[in-house]
């Protein structure tokens, strides 16, 4: 069973930037996820948004890549959420408290919304 | 009275169940005199069967080449010995040295003669029936016992004893004795040579084309590396010698216990089933079976032996055995149950439970059953501290992957397919799910470091209060750097790497997480409880 890729999708609503996210979080969303948000920031939102609820699956190195993007956003001063996790990944970003610097919301309506 | 008591012994006696078997007189003589064969559809034979008292043949009109036959050689008069409604023989009697008729009172005699003598004829016949009989069956059974003593001589008397490896055999001849045949071949290299054969034809026959195979098979393998090029030398050694209509069937598998790797060719014999922990699939090599035409060729294939994984090799006598409704046993019983055991030794006793099912009590079985266990040994965890031991565990799974990254989703799927049946929470299944996954990555990556032949060996256990799961790579001996504990600050601010979350996760997911190490393999424990605990309770 070999690791599967990532598909990312980047749109706009307002002056949010939404990022789909689907499939698998891994080592190879390094080359792709990166280069979306860079790709997100570009137009200057106010926010992004990653939308992960066709997300199957996070390593814990696509934790760290979520890390890094969440380390460019807080440097950059610019919100990063996060909607449609699923409850056990809920639970793993709040073990290493990513909640504390980026706000889940339940779907991007809430998250629309709020932002 | 005279010539009565002379021709008396020339009885001789018949075959009841067909023909009657008499003796033609010679008055003058008492020399013995030749056979004479009453044959059944002879009109003589029914009107003698059906006849009382004695006969004269000079007064029958019966077109009989018996009779013609009985009065060529002088016979004027016969009583016919009739036991229980069967004709078993004939008095005949020639003339009278006084060259008188026969007076009424010899028929009389005679016919007394008859009656009496009958029942003792018959008593005869059925002990020489029996005699013949019991040493024809005696002629068989020590043909029978010859079968059986060269075929036990030749099969091996020692299973070969492999470190990490679990090799085992069963062979049950059927009455008649077939030709099948196993061996087992140690190299000085190490490698080792596993055959299972099968002769056409049974007994003696049989066991002296299995005797001389083996022995071809032996040379041959002593010289060649190769198993497609030993079963080619042995084809043609054998069709020089094999009797007409003779052929062996045999598969030839070579081993190198020290990295799983399995090259065998096969000469026309049933295919082995590999069992992994994802299924069963079959070692399929091609090849025309020995001794039926000079310049074969044999297809070689190459394969590796994961732990965990068992070859069985097996003969037709297994396939082939019929229950009383005459359905065969067949490759896709057998198949499917090989997919249902765990596989190892035990296997062998799984399998002729459910063919003795199948068969019933009342099987004869018709061909001999061979079979050939090869398992690689899952790699034994690193012996637990004696305070562990009081928990009542068992294994829900044991199984192995390769060394690919990617895998650890196989791995989660096993797991959560194993701890099923416990029906725990969606919330804890998912805690253990990523902890086996983070788990399994790390022995990938660092124990195992992304080698694909090496395999990650997980065993999944349960008690009643608790689940455990180990995660075992070949990375032992060497030492393990405690990873810098992960700060997110640290990181936001560029002053940690992003990475180094998994032992973490694993840490915060589970109940409690032991590392054992030995020189050779390194393990990592994980355990949830079912209740309360510390489920959930790092969560916040």
């Amino acid at each position: 069973m070999a690791a599967k890729h990532p598909e990312v999708k980047l749109r706009y609503q307002a002056d949010i930037a939404i990022i789909d996210l689907q499939g698998e979080i891994n080592a190879s969303a390094d080359e792709i996820l990166k280069p979306a948000y860079v790709e997100a920031v570009a137009t200057n939102p106010k926010a992004v948004l990653l939308n992960m609820t066709d997300v199957e699956y996070i390593t814990s190195t696509g934790m760290a890549i979520l890390v890094e993007l969440l380390a460019q956003a807080y440097q950059a001063n610019r919100p990063l959420a996060a909607c449609g996790l699923s409850s056990h990944y809920q639970e793993v970003f709040q073990i290493i408290r990513m909640t504390d610097y980026m706000q889940i919301f339940a779907d991007e309506a809430s998250a629309l919304s709020k932002l | 009275m005279t010539a009565l008591l002379r021709t008396l012994w020339q009885i001789i006696w018949g075959q009841p169940e067909s023909k009657v078997e008499t003796s033609p007189v010679q008055p003058e003589s008492l020399a013995a005199p030749g056979l004479f064969e009453l044959e059944p559809d002879d009109p003589l034979f029914d009107f003698l069967q059906h006849t009382s008292g004695t006969v004269e043949l000079d007064r029958l009109n019966l077109d009989s080449p018996a009779l013609r036959a009985l009065c060529a050689a002088g016979v004027k008069l016969v009583a016919p010995l009739v036991s229980q409604g069967e004709l078993i023989g004939l008095l005949n009697l020639g003339k009278r040295l006084s060259k008188q008729d026969y007076s009424n009172y010899d028929h009389k005699l005679l016919e007394n003669l008859a009656a009496q003598a009958a029942p003792a004829v018959r008593v005869a016949q059925l002990i020489q029936q029996q005699q013949r009989e019991a040493q024809a069956h005696e002629r068989l059974e020590q043909e029978l016992r010859i079968a059986r003593l060269i075929q036990q001589t030749l099969l091996p008397k020692e299973i070969p004893h492999l470190p990490g490896w679990e090799v085992a055999s069963f062979y049950q001849p059927a009455r008649a004795v077939g030709g099948d045949f196993y061996d087992f071949l140690l190299f000085p290299d190490g490698l080792v040579g596993f055959i299972v054969g099968d002769v056409t034809d049974k007994g003696v026959p049989a066991a002296l084309v299995m005797a001389t195979t083996r022995s071809l098979l032996r040379a041959a393998a002593e010289r060649l590396i190769f198993p497609g090029q030993v079963l080619e030398r042995a084809n043609e050694l054998l069709h020089a010698d094999i009797p007409p209509k003779m052929f062996v069937t045999c598969l030839y598998a070579l081993l190198d216990p020290a990295t799983g790797r399995l090259r065998y060719a096969n000469a026309g014999h049933d295919l082995p089933y590999r069992r992994r922990p994802d299924g069963v699939d079959e070692l399929r090599a091609t090849g025309m079976p020995l001794g039926l035409m000079p310049g074969m060729r044999y297809e070689e294939k190459e394969t590796v032996l994961a732990p965990g994984e068992t070859v069985l090799l097996y003969s037709d006598g297994l396939v082939e055995a019929h229950n009383p409704r005459r359905e065969m046993f067949g490759f896709s019983r057998l198949r499917t149950l090989v997919a249902e055991h765990v596989g190892g030794p035990a296997l062998i006793d799984f399998l002729m439970t459910q063919l003795a099912e199948f068969t019933g009590p009342t099987w004869e079985q018709e061909d001999d059953v061979t079979m050939v266990l090869v398992q690689h040994c899952l790699p034994q965890a690193v012996e637990l501290p004696a305070s562990d031991q009081h928990q009542s565990w068992r294994n829900l799974v044991e199984f192995s992957l390769a060394s690919i990254l990617g895998n650890e989703r196989e791995a989660m799927r096993q797991v959560g397919q194993a701890v099923q049946m416990l029906s725990i929470p969606d919330s804890l299944l998912d805690r253990l799910k990523t902890a086996v996954a983070e788990a399994t990555m790390n022995a990938i990556e660092h124990g195992n470091k992304n080698q694909p032949d090496l395999p990650v060996v997980i065993q999944v256990q349960a008690s009643p209060t608790a689940i455990r799961v180990r995660i075992t790579d070949q990375g032992g001996g060497q030492s393990i750097p405690e990873p810098e504990a992960p700060n997110l600050e640290a990181k936001l601010a560029g002053l940690q790497t992003p990475r180094g979350w998994g032992l973490f996760l694993i840490k915060n997911l589970t109940d409690e997480m032991r590392v054992i190490s030995n020189h050779t393999h390194h393990t990592v424990e994980l355990t949830l409880y079912l209740e309360g605990e510390k489920n959930g309770s790092q969560t916040s």
